[in-house]
């Protein structure tokens, strides 16, 4: 927690479809009550370019798909006290994780992204970063102290985590979450 | 205690059962739900899934309940942090044993392994999963198999043989190799003893067997080996 006494939130999208943020945005007028409560201090929807230091609650959207992500994953752990799946691909892989079954090396997986699958255009990605052999769930990497599913999980869920969480309290998840 | 009968203790109430009853249908018919997954009413047991796994006292091994016969003075718990702890475990490894993608599988929401899932509070695996790539067969007219989804519970095997009596369905290979196959390992169009009946459909707990087309919801009916059974011995 700051000075202000406000309760320092990121949020981080990897390889989702930006769905659970946009569960995130349906809190509707309960964000202006969370407003009050915590400072967003790193996210898609703030202009912040660098993960700070010292956050208290890290919300991770989308599975772990490349090198890049690997890093900014194990950089928002080592900063954060308490760290968040969001979402379905976060937790199990998901659609991000249907590649995995089909078992072949990242090239071939961009090739077929983006050549053999492009309707205009195709062209061979050069600057995207390193695929990793396999799509994962956080967890298979960091530990996640908390785990919200849902293709998305409802505002109302994301909000009840939060709200525990503000108050002090362990969210209890039983009868509240869906696997898969 | 009167010829046939036995008693013994389900969760420290004491039951009257008739000889030979295994522990899972004991306890249910003194309204003691074990979870279980491949069981099935109207059905032989099969003992695959783990799940329905109970302590005996004095014995430091656990017993699958679908397969375990009641004897006197038995002292039998269903419900323990021990046996939830083995049961949300055993739910883990088949989540993890084949590719399982709920939100792009045809029994969201209306799947048996997904409900045992929440059911147990299992909110996400702690294994590494396998990401089977299982042959999909599409070739008969409506009915489809999705080995992936698979969870090997053999209901569709035993409702096949038993209920419908033409054993078109079998397993071939071994283990998390095992897999659902029609006739002599045929495609499923050319299989020459399937009627088409729909009852594997009807009773596979997951999305692996469904109907093309039709609503989930729609084809599941758990009940339906005991619903014929029972027609059937109507005098």
């Amino acid at each position: 927690m700051t000075t202000t006494g406000k309760v320092r939130v990121a949020t981080i999208w990897l390889s989702g479809c930006s769905g659970c943020h946009m569960s995130f945005l349906d809190q509707d007028e309960r964000l202006i009550d969370l407003a009050q409560k915590i400072q967003l201090v790193y996210s898609p929807i703030a202009d912040i370019k660098q993960f700070p230091e010292n956050v208290d609650v890290t919300l991770i959207e989308g599975a772990l798909a490349n090198e890049e992500q690997l890093a900014m994953l194990k950089t928002a752990r080592a900063r954060s006290k308490i760290l968040i799946s969001l979402g379905d691909c976060a937790v199990t892989g998901n659609v991000t994780a249907l590649r995995n079954a089909w078992h072949r090396s990242d090239q071939e997986v961009l090739e077929r992204a983006y050549l053999d699958k492009s309707d205009l255009n195709p062209q061979r990605p050069d600057q995207v970063p390193k695929l990793l052999v396999k799509a994962r769930p956080l967890h298979e990497a960091v530990k996640v102290d908390f785990f919200i599913p849902g293709c998305p999980p409802s505002a109302d869920l994301i909000n009840y985590v939060l709200t525990e969480l503000l108050a002090g309290r362990t969210p209890n998840m039983e009868g509240r979450s869906k696997y898969g | 205690m009167s010829i046939g009968t036995v008693k013994l203790k389900i969760d420290g109430v004491e039951v009257t059962v008739p000889e030979g009853t295994m522990i899972l249908k004991a306890a249910k018919d003194n309204g003691i739900i074990i979870p279980t997954l491949c069981s099935l009413e109207g059905l032989t047991a099969y003992g695959g899934c783990r799940i329905c796994l109970v302590e005996i006292s004095g014995s430091p091994k656990l017993f699958p309940a679908c397969i375990t016969s009641v004897s006197t003075g038995m002292a039998v718990t269903t419900n323990s942090e021990k046996l939830k702890e083995y049961r949300k475990m055993a739910v883990q490894m088949l989540l993890a044993e084949r590719t399982h993608i709920c939100s792009v599988c045809v029994a969201d929401e209306h799947c048996e392994l997904q409900d045992m899932a929440n059911q147990l509070g299992v909110d996400h695996v702690m294994f590494e999963r396998n990401w089977s790539r299982d042959e999909i067969d599409s070739t008969h007219d409506f009915l489809v198999i999705d080995r992936n989804r698979c969870i090997l519970c053999t209901r569709c095997i035993r409702v096949c043989d038993q209920i419908e009596g033409v054993h078109t369905l079998d397993l071939k290979l071994r283990g998390k190799d095992s897999q659902v196959i029609m006739d002599l390992d045929e495609h499923w169009a050319n299989s020459c003893s399937c009627t088409s009946c729909r009852k594997c459909a009807k009773v596979c707990p997951v999305g692996a067997i469904y109907i093309e087309g039709e609503p989930i919801g729609h084809t599941k009916r758990k009940d339906i080996a005991e619903f014929i059974l029972t027609r059937r011995n109507r005098k």
